[in-house]
């Protein structure tokens, strides 16, 4: 299908342009940006007030097929991605079964090609079974389809199988994508500090973070196999990562919108909604953690998208399902936090496409040099949306099977700046506002 | 973020349900503590009923099991001619078994009026609180190492009655402070009625820095800890502490941190002894500290009965 994309603010973080313009899709392709008169649409978009984007990439999102439906279904989880302008999402493989075998990786990309609402990279699993002691056939799972290996939720407590796993996945080049916790004191509901103590929660300290953090620098230091940090929380871990990344480590890191906008104080009287991992952790910590994603410290902003059944929330804080929804409002948090930050609406923009696509790396193949970013022959992943919009998050209302985020307008009483309109996949519509979604 | 109402109390500020003594004024806990004085007579009577929850039933809701504080529940409200149900529900594991709030939604359809809830995990009351119909009344008997604001508030009645005045007092509560939900519902009863000094004394495993956000004073020097103290609130010290690596064992937890007549001695002359019970003699407490002329342990009991009636009464009286 030819579309035409009329007249709205076209901005590529990558190239740093942005101007009113037509951008023009055939055959799955951006053909042209900038006027295109003699182009022969079959479909004209109105893009005069909205902004018109690479689609959003999204380093973590649990989309809990196959084994959880009943917290959430590839057709919703890609659903809500595309309504949140996700054009490309990464999965973790903590699924029931792992995603531990090259047939499991195929019929999940099979599944979700055939739904054609987002690109899904899946990760494979670092460990057999997230075991934490046999390694998985990283080669024949990169076959299948796999950007990257992690151990999901699921720390490696043999410091010996670490240094082989990243030994071994170094041999191929592969990144290995882990969230600094150690095994040991990461076992807490609630940040340590002086909220958990006032509330009796138990705890879990900074060094959960930072002793896992000086482990696999370490290790980094000795096997140069190229690591991604998933869901930095603390001020702490940003300055060893900085160190880390200054000493010329081949380390990246992501950020959720969670430990972005929230600190423990937002728990309130045990609201389980702000059940999250990593724990909400304290002001100083989020500011940090705003500041490293501005200056560059830290690469991604992600979504952490994490669909909870209800009868999982329902439950006294400490008992309550870690997690949140997120990929519908990952693009309003980021221009949250841009604007907070007083940063111009392209260096926003970049940290939901350009930059996790360069976490990706070559590990997404001939995309890596078209998808978060806007160019004439590069693949039509495109998010346009109203920068003017303000909308209040009613749970109830969102596509994802999880109903439960912190940002509810009940939870906080504000609203959220900016509503997609439209997302296109490989130049097809995956999404498209509702004509009464002004509200 | 917009914080939320505090959700014991009504619009006009009263106390519908009690679930934390953190956030309630001053006046809320004074009334409670004069009323429970009016009760306290009542315990002394030949027939030791008065009918203010005449017709009410009271559901005793023990996830955790407790045998003294359910059977001080238990006189209370029997005290206050309330029909009282009994339910001691073993802890099952969410995965299977009826969920806690199905739970309630069940006994709710056979007409609760009031709920006195204990639970293993911190913030359990207040889910139950959020769910029940408005009529329904919600007492924290005690969650997990957050609160047990009745034990809190029978401490408070038993320290003006012995000391009159809060505002001249310095108070050591000494033991495992971290795990305490005693202790947490002590410091913020002490701390909103005007008590100008309040130690946490303990090891710094049981007795974190953070604590002093709360308004405390950290010691962990039992000496230093009581030296001079009008009342000493000790705590009990779980068996199950040796084992997560808190303390090596309870003979050396005594040695440094147990109340003996010569560490008492530190204190004030005229200081009070109190302990929320069970006591563990020889591990937080001696037996000549325990049963001597400090000591108020047992009279804590007595005004434990009239705290609990002047609570569900003032409760049961307020609408949400």
């Amino acid at each position: 299908m030819k579309i035409l994309i009329r007249q709205g603010r076209v901005i590529d973080p990558a190239s740093g342009r942005d101007e009113a313009a037509d951008v023009a899709i055939a055959s799955g392709r951006i053909v042209a940006i900038g006027r295109a008169p003699d182009f022969d649409a079959e479909r004209v978009i109105d893009a005069r007030g909205l902004v018109v984007m690479p689609g959003l990439v999204d380093l973590a999102a649990r989309l809990r097929e196959p084994g959880q439906e009943h917290e959430g279904m590839l057709e919703s989880e890609l659903a809500a991605a595309a309504a949140g302008g996700v054009t490309s999402l990464v999965c973790p493989p903590d699924t029931d079964p792992v995603l531990d075998e090259p047939g499991l990786v195929e019929m999940l990309k099979f599944r979700a090609r055939k739904l054609s609402r987002c690109r899904l990279f899946p990760l494979g699993a670092l460990t057999r079974g997230l075991q934490g002691t046999t390694l998985t056939e990283m080669a024949e799972l990169t076959e299948a389809g796999c950007v990257g290996f992690s151990q999901a939720e699921v720390p490696v407590r043999d410091t010996q199988v670490l240094l082989r796993a990243l030994q071994y996945a170094a041999t191929y080049g592969y990144t290995v994508w882990l969230r600094p916790q150690d095994a040991w004191l990461g076992g807490g509901v609630a940040a340590s500090g002086a909220v958990a103590t006032r509330l009796g929660l138990s705890g879990v300290p900074v060094q959960a973070e930072t002793v896992a953090l000086a482990t696999l620098f370490e290790l980094v230091r000795a096997t140069r196999a190229r690591v991604h940090l998933c869901r930095l929380s603390s001020a702490a871990g940003v300055a060893m990562l900085r160190a880390a990344k200054a000493e010329g480590l081949p380390v990246s890191a992501d950020v959720s919108v969670n430990s972005l906008h929230l600190t423990d104080v937002d728990i309130g009287f045990f609201n389980p909604d702000m059940r999250l991992v990593p724990p909400l952790r304290q002001g100083a910590d989020r500011d940090a953690l705003r500041r490293a994603l501005a200056d560059g410290t830290i690469d991604a902003l992600v979504s952490d998208h994490d669909p909870v059944a209800d009868d999982m929330k329902q439950l006294p804080f400490g008992e309550a399902e870690p997690g949140a929804t997120g990929l519908e409002l990952l693009l309003s948090l980021a221009l949250r936090w841009g604007a907070d930050s007083a940063l111009p609406l392209p260096a926003t923009l970049a940290r939901v496409t350009l930059h996790p696509v360069q976490v990706l790396g070559e590990a997404i193949g001939s995309l890596a040099s078209s998808a978060g970013r806007l160019v004439e022959g590069g693949v039509a992943d495109v998010c346009v949306f109203d920068p003017a919009a303000e909308w209040s998050v009613a749970p109830e209302r969102l596509l994802s099977q999880g109903k439960h985020t912190p940002f509810s307008f009940a939870s906080t009483g504000m609203a959220l700046p900016g509503r997609v309109r439209a997302t296109l996949v490989a130049g097809t519509i995956a999404y498209e506002a509702p004509a009464d979604a002004a509200s | 973020m917009l914080s939320r109402r505090n959700p014991q109390l009504n619009r006009h500020g009263e106390l519908i349900h009690l679930l934390s003594i953190e956030g309630l004024p001053r006046a809320v806990l004074t009334q409670i503590l004069d009323t429970a004085g009016t009760f306290l007579s009542v315990n002394d009577r030949d027939v030791k009923k008065v009918p203010l929850l005449r017709g009410k039933s009271v559901f005793n809701l023990f996830f955790e099991n407790s045998t003294r504080t359910r059977t001080t529940f238990e006189i209370a409200a029997k005290r206050l001619s309330a029909d009282v149900i009994n339910l001691d529900i073993a802890r099952s594991s969410t995965a299977k078994g009826e969920s806690l709030l199905d739970t309630i939604a069940n006994l709710s359809a056979m007409h609760a009026d009031m709920f006195i809830v204990r639970h293993a995990e911190s913030g359990a009351p207040y889910l139950i609180a959020q769910h029940v119909a408005p009529h329904v009344h919600v007492v924290n008997a005690g969650d997990g190492r957050h609160a047990h604001p009745t034990q809190g508030l029978l401490d408070m009645y038993t320290i003006r009655h012995y000391k009159r005045d809060f505002t001249q007092l310095t108070v050591a509560i000494v033991g495992d402070i971290v795990h305490s939900r005693v202790a947490r519902s002590d410091i913020h009863a002490l701390a909103t009625l005007g008590v100008p000094e309040i130690r946490a004394v303990g090891p710094k495993t049981l007795v974190p820095g953070d604590l002093a956000a709360m308004g405390v004073r950290v010691c962990h020097d039992m000496r230093e800890g009581i030296r001079d103290a009008d009342v000493i609130i000790m705590l009990r010290l779980q068996n199950e502490r040796m084992s997560g690596a808190l303390l090596p064992s309870a003979g050396e937890f005594f040695k440094s941190f147990g109340l003996t007549p010569e560490k008492l001695a530190l204190a004030r002359p005229d200081a009070i002894v109190m302990h929320p019970g069970p006591i563990n003699r020889g591990v937080e407490i001696d037996s000549a500290v325990a049963d001597g002329s400090h000591s108020v342990i047992l009279p804590q009991v007595t005004f434990g009965i009239a705290v609990r009636m002047a609570v569900m009464s003032t409760i049961a009286g307020n609408q949400a």
